[in-house]
């Protein structure tokens, strides 16, 4: 098991070595070579730590929660509520009723567009997306603005893959209603610099939602310095299980907006002359949620504060800046998104080579990337090219398995000399 | 599993460097256009039918590597075959690469069977016959196609080969 890992700076070396093991799908090999993954932004593998919480859960604890008063009930209810808590002290939220379990960050985004979009967004709105979006956060507010008659302006970037936030300023006027944007971006791995979005937009009242699915996993999230008004992530991005996300939202905020489904446990009580809601978080999880994963999610984030998302965080960048200078050095390697402030995600092109046929090459060297337009579609266009080939890396990658990505690209790169 | 190189074969890949085709039609009698939207492959086909006869053909567009061979290929063994005759080619090629029979079962495949392999990669079949799908929506005269969705062209029968 894990020791919690001092958090001072002085700690000893980040023992990649010993993390790996933590997690046995990484013992895998892929034909006859050990598996490299760096599909992290894609999912994340998971450790142990959660395989063996989810089974405790399974084997000991099951029952369906807030029901009924027999032991098994009393103790998913529990620790499904403690799954919360963690969850609230891993983003530094002040309540735990501020946390809402969802299937994922897709499904928080949607809750927010129908509960809160759906209540104060309506015809002659307007709502402030960036390029860097995936489409989860946009689709949604795409439907909204075609239903109600209102409107989107986007944010541009940069060749570096940077926001400007100049021009994200000037698209401030008395229509605006609504700001959305990713943390991180999922293709470039550019860190936006939303606490100052927020800020701007606050002085103007205007809310804003900030998906974190590719931030959440890598750095420390701290939703009250933030000051965001929603927070969105996903469990299996962040070594828990698929099906399980939350949507932070404040507390006051989420009185005032409409449920999004109904049905059991989101009520008070329910005649056929009139039901009354429950209270935050419960209005927003109608029906049995999915307890195993929301327990296996705060498994999840207890494996990664063990080991510090601090620590996590200067890991992933002695990574990604070995994998930068590695790949300079290739001829005819493109590094897509030079943003100054950068996650551990690595998108490139190779010269008169299509990034499918770089993913099928490099899957024989057992190295696992993305290739494809990363449901970011607008960041390609941006960049005039139908695609990428991404590697993106978690915490269990060592600087070995970059070596394998640039090898790799070299054998491809010999393929087709 | 079979290794991915052998289908990076030396064909595939000069038919890559050297595309066969590759260009516009002055005045083609029929076009169509090919996408296949999860990896924004695209690609355009047209043809000089004249009587039964195709006379003349050409591709352009942005792919992969196994698209753009699997295209440069397709216009070389097409020209001047009758419309009959290449829309068995056609049948026999979407068997071949989907592994609906086995090369045994082909008769006129000919130097195609370089892209046997792709059957071993399910997310790369589609990259193989995106050109023999738009080859196909061209001899109908369906302006474009796409791999996905409502549009997409797998399930249809095509020809009476
Ligand atoms: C930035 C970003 N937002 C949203 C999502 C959607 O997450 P999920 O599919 O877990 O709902 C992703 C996943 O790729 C992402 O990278």
């Amino acid at each position: 098991m894990n020791a919690p890992l001092p958090k001072n700076r002085s700690a000893p070396a980040f023992d990649v070595a010993r993390i790996r093991e933590d997690f046995p799908i990484l013992k895998l090999k892929v034909h006859d070579q050990p598996l490299v993954y760096l599909d992290n932004a894609a999912t994340s593998q998971m450790p142990q730590q959660v395989i063996d919480r989810l089974v405790r859960y399974q084997t000991t604890q099951h029952a369906n929660i807030h029901r009924a008063v027999h032991y098994l009930s009393e103790t998913a209810t529990a620790e499904y509520a403690d799954a919360r808590r963690k969850l609230q002290k891993f983003i530094h939220a002040r309540e735990d009723r501020e946390v809402i379990f969802t299937s994922g960050t897709t499904d928080s985004i949607n809750l927010v567009m129908h509960a809160y979009g759906r209540k104060f967004i309506g015809a002659g709105d307007e709502i402030i997306l960036t390029t860097l979006e995936h489409h989860s956060n946009i689709v949604p507010w795409q439907m909204l603005a075609e239903e109600r008659g209102a409107k989107i302006r986007v944010v541009p970037i940069n060749d570096d893959g940077e926001l400007l936030i100049d021009e994200y300023e000037k698209l401030f006027n008395e229509h605006t209603r609504f700001v959305g944007v990713t943390h991180v971006s999922n293709a470039l791995g550019s860190i936006n610099p939303v606490k100052r979005m927020i800020a701007f937009a606050h002085e103007r009242g205007v809310p804003v939602l900030v998906d974190g699915a590719q931030a959440a996993p890598h750095m420390p999230i701290d939703v009250v310095d933030l000051d965001c008004d929603f927070y969105a992530f996903s469990g299996h991005k962040q070594c828990g299980p698929t099906g399980i996300g939350i949507l932070y939202g404040k507390a006051a905020l989420l009185e005032r907006m409409q449920p999004f489904k109904g049905g059991g446990d989101m009520i008070l009580s329910v005649t056929f002359e009139k039901t009354t809601y429950s209270t935050i978080p419960h209005k927003f999880e109608a029906g049995t949620p999915p307890i195993a994963a929301a327990i296996g999610f705060g498994a999840a984030v207890d494996y990664l504060s063990a080991i510090g998302m601090d620590r996590i965080a200067a890991h992933e960048l002695e990574l990604l800046n070995h994998a930068t200078e590695q790949m300079q050095g290739l001829s005819g390697v493109r590094i897509v998104g030079n943003a100054r402030s950068k996650a551990a995600v690595l998108s490139f092109v190779i010269d008169g080579i299509h990034p499918h046929d770089v993913g099928t090459l490099l899957n024989q060297e057992g190295v696992a990337v993305r290739t494809g337009h990363h449901c970011a579609q607008p960041v390609m266009q941006r960049y005039g090219i139908p695609a990428t080939s991404r590697a993106s890396f978690a915490f269990y990658n060592s600087l070995s398995e970059v070596d394998a990505l640039i090898a790799g690209i070299r054998k491809v790169q010999k393929v087709f000399a | 599993m079979a290794d991915p190189r052998t289908l990076y074969q030396e064909v595939i890949l000069d038919h890559n460097r050297k595309p066969r085709n590759y260009g516009v039609l002055e005045h083609p009698s029929h076009h169509a256009e090919g996408v296949n939207p999860l990896c924004g492959d695209h690609i355009t086909v047209a043809l000089d039918v004249a009587g039964e006869t195709v006379a003349g053909i050409a591709f352009q567009g942005e792919s992969c590597a196994i698209c753009k061979a699997s295209a440069s290929m397709m216009t070389a063994a097409i020209k001047g075959k009758t419309r009959a005759e290449a829309e068995i080619l056609i049948q026999e090629f979407l068997d071949m690469a989907t592994g609906k029979r086995d090369l045994g079962q082909l008769s006129h495949i000919g130097r195609l069977t370089v892209f046997a392999g792709v059957r071993e990669l399910p997310m790369r079949v589609k990259c193989a016959i995106l050109p023999w799908h738009t080859l196909h929506a061209a001899f109908h005269s369906v302006a474009s196609v796409s791999t996905e969705a409502d549009a997409d062209p797998m399930p249809a029968p095509i020809g009476n080969g």
